[in-house]
């Protein structure tokens, strides 16, 4: 497939694979964080990790959106879907995440109307074609997402549309990203910084942590010829000793962003003073709320909702985890209490969670097997 | 490895080739799709309550002996919204979903009995359209419908029909088919694009505002299966049909049940290009996507190429290929080598295939 294939090409792969292998330490340990969910899928898709040195370690990140929501806003979420007169409407990987007591596709058997859509404008659909019904969309994500909930915001302010509304649980990322550097027992050594939320804000929110921290950022692509080629940025920082953030995404990602989306973004939401995440806990100015000029279309107001926080399990350990501290084998509640099927934390939510990668692949992942068919 | 880390990982294992456990309080979609979910509800509640050794099998269908005839029985329900789709309907679906899994289990379709539930208010043209639709297909599998039931609900009660139907047939073969023969060095052959089906009532449901002129691929197997059957004779190990949950959770399947490993080679499985562009949007693997007219089979390498080229000179089987191979290691898993170099373990569809956002 055009577009495709060419960011797909095995030679390539191994010509870098042997610039990386080159360019390592032999007694070095690397650990480098890809923060972003989408990274995380196509290095296990692609098995990029058979094209590492063994001392080369790759860290999923928290940039998983459907993982980092907390379980007490899922259960908020149940609560507006629960309602006789809602039509409740997510995308749908967030169908499974679980809350205290189940996920939406749980509240869905019980006989909510939950629905899936590929995109809030869709939602909005829903909201004209029921108009006797409330229409209530789940806005999750990073900034990748966040500027179509706004435009789609601003359409139903234009359409005048009284019954469709927001539950914003839009996420940025440097908080995140600032909340595991700030960790004392943080052991990683750079980051692939993530593709799509920075076509939106660019690559200038990073500097900090270059300059601040010492860490190399390199924002890659999604094709694994692009990971491949930021890892082998990273490693070329490292060895030189460098820490910059450069930008791999050339053809997607400007140095200063998306300004439209941001301007989008500006006039329809405003920052939380602070939100919990799913195995981080409590973040400052983490999150978005829409502002007082869009308050109508927001759910949280439309409609009472439990609002009570739930506390992650106390043993579940995530957020070792996610800063790379402790391996997901030796967290207390894994394979026993917090499996793929039963997930407690964000780890073990998303299949590319760092916890359900290793459950279901920890035997393989890095041994070679060589096949001809 | 430390020990710690290789306790974890024999646990892990032990869990995994244990009977599941139903533990849910509700039936959800999840148990519908074909993948982990509803071999929950099959191994958890159904096979243990009716506990019988041509249950436990788990096959497409069940060998009952009778006067030295092996004869296979098997039932199906279908249940599709929209009822009409690109390439196909529900009364067409629900003669090849039914010849089909006997046609994997190495038996040449007798007879086929229906039952519907229709609901009320349903228009009698689409009844007659429908009941058409199964004559056609019968006629091309060489079955008759011998015997039917109709019940009619309150209206809201079905999606417009339900249809059941049950098949009969005659096992062919010399040898047992069963995924127990499977044994390293065996080839896996699929008998043509894979994720049509899926991919086509995915899109036709219009939920994703796509469009394309994909078609489902429903199809009876009988003469694909026969080809087969006839090349590679002896060294015909099993057949499947890789409906709901697709090729990956069938292969789980095999690997399982035969306690072997199953390699396959991503650029050598057979993918339209429509179907490759709803997974690079959408986030769901064509491996996972149901199919209705395709099968899959293992087959001793000696036979292998003289298997393959069996089934292109067969209708409906021009796009057969070798894509996997078996392995002793690892045991019960699937590996694909995709054709970036890299490989991944791809497991049973958990869940229903719901498109990501990331």
């Amino acid at each position: 497939m055009r577009f495709v294939d060419e960011y797909r090409n095995a030679e390539l792969a191994s010509t870098l694979a042997t610039k990386i292998a080159e360019i390592t330490d032999p007694d070095r340990h690397y650990k480098i964080m890809e923060v972003c969910g989408g990274h995380t899928h196509t290095i296990y898709k692609h098995g990029i990790e058979d094209y590492l040195p063994a001392n080369v370690e790759l860290v999923h990140g928290p940039g998983c959106p459907v993982c980092v929501i907390p379980m007490g806003r899922v259960d908020d979420g149940i609560a507006l879907a629960e309602r006789d007169d809602v039509i409740f409407t997510c995308f749908g990987d967030m169908m499974r995440v679980p809350g205290s007591s189940g996920s939406l596709l749980d509240a869905k058997a019980r006989g909510a109307d939950v629905r899936f859509v590929y995109s809030p404008l869709d939602a909005l659909k829903v909201a004209r074609d029921n108009p006797d019904k409330q229409v209530v969309f789940f806005a999750i994500g990073f900034e990748t997402t966040a500027p179509s909930t706004a435009l789609t915001l601003m359409r139903a302010k234009a359409e005048g549309l009284a019954n469709f509304s927001v539950f914003c649980n839009h996420v940025t990322i440097v908080p995140p990203v600032k909340a595991i550097l700030d960790s004392p027992d943080l052991r990683l050594d750079g980051f692939l910084g993530p593709g799509h939320v920075s076509t939106v804000i660019g690559c200038r929110p990073y500097e900090f942590v270059a300059r601040s921290y010492g860490k190399p950022v390199v924002v890659a692509g999604f094709e694994p010829l692009d990971i491949l080629q930021a890892i082998y940025q990273v490693m070329v920082q490292l060895a030189e000793g460098r820490c910059e953030v450069e930008n791999q995404y050339t053809r997607a990602v400007r140095y200063e962003g998306n300004v439209e989306a941001l301007k989008a973004m500006e006039r329809t939401f405003e920052l939380r003073p602070y939100f919990e995440w799913r195995g981080l806990g409590f973040i400052s100015q983490s999150a978005l709320k829409l502002n007082d000029s869009y308050a109508d279309f927001d759910a949280e107001l439309r409609f009472e909702v439990p609002g009570i926080r739930v506390a992650d399990p106390k043993a579940c350990q995530c957020g070792e985890v996610l800063k790379g501290v402790i391996k997901p084998y030796e967290c207390k509640v894994f394979g026993t209490a917090c499996t793929p099927e039963t997930p407690i934390g964000t780890c073990m939510v998303s299949p590319e969670g760092a916890c359900a990668a290793y459950y279901n692949y920890g035997r393989f992942s890095r041994e070679r097997v060589k096949v001809e068919v | 490895m430390e020990d710690i880390e290789q306790r974890v990982l024999e646990r892990i294992e032990h869990d995994r080739k244990r009977r599941p456990k139903f533990m849910d309080e509700r039936i959800t979609m999840a148990h519908g799709a074909g993948g982990k979910a509803s071999r929950q509800l099959v191994e958890g509640i159904f096979v243990p309550k009716l506990a019988n050794p041509a249950l436990e099998a788990l096959s497409d269908g069940a060998v009952v002996p009778l006067d030295g005839t092996r004869v296979v029985v098997t039932t199906d329900s279908f249940v599709v919204k929209p009822l009409k789709f690109p390439g196909g309907s529900i009364g067409e679906l629900a003669i090849n979903g039914t010849v089909n899994d006997l046609a994997v289990s190495g038996a040449q379709p007798l007879a086929v009995t229906a039952a519907f539930i229709l609901e009320e208010g349903l228009e009698a043209a689409i009844v007659k359209a429908e009941a058409a639709a199964m004559a056609r297909a019968a006629r091309a599998a060489g079955v008759e419908v011998v015997a039917g039931d109709t019940k009619v609900v309150e209206r809201t009660k079905c999606d417009g029909m339900y249809i059941t139907t049950t098949g009969i047939g005659a096992v062919v073969t010399k040898q047992i088919l069963s995924p127990a023969a499977c044994r390293p060095g065996d080839k896996v052959l699929v008998s043509g694009y894979i994720g049509d089906h899926g991919t086509a009532i995915m899109l036709t449901r219009g939920e994703l505002d796509l469009v394309s002129d994909l078609q489902s691929d429903t199809a009876p197997l009988w003469e694909l299966a026969r080809a087969l059957i006839e090349s590679a004779g002896e060294h015909l190990r099993c057949m499947r049909d890789p409906t709901r949950g697709g090729v990956a959770t069938v292969l789980n399947e095999l690997a399982l049940a035969a306690d072997v490993g199953i390699v396959v080679a991503e650029e050598h499985v057979p993918v339209r290009p429509e179907v490759q562009g709803a997974y690079e949007i959408l986030g769901i693997d064509p491996l996972h996507m149901a199919n209705e007219g395709k099968l899959i089979a293992v087959v001793g390498a000696q036979a292998a190429d003289a298997a393959l080229e069996a089934l292109r000179q067969t209708p409906g089987g021009e796009h057969a290929a070798l894509v996997g191979e078996v392995r002793a290691e690892p045991p019960g898993r699937v590996l694909v080598k995709a054709t970036f170099g890299g490989h991944r373990i791809i497991d049973m569809l958990v869940g229903d295939p719901l498109p990501r956002i990331c």
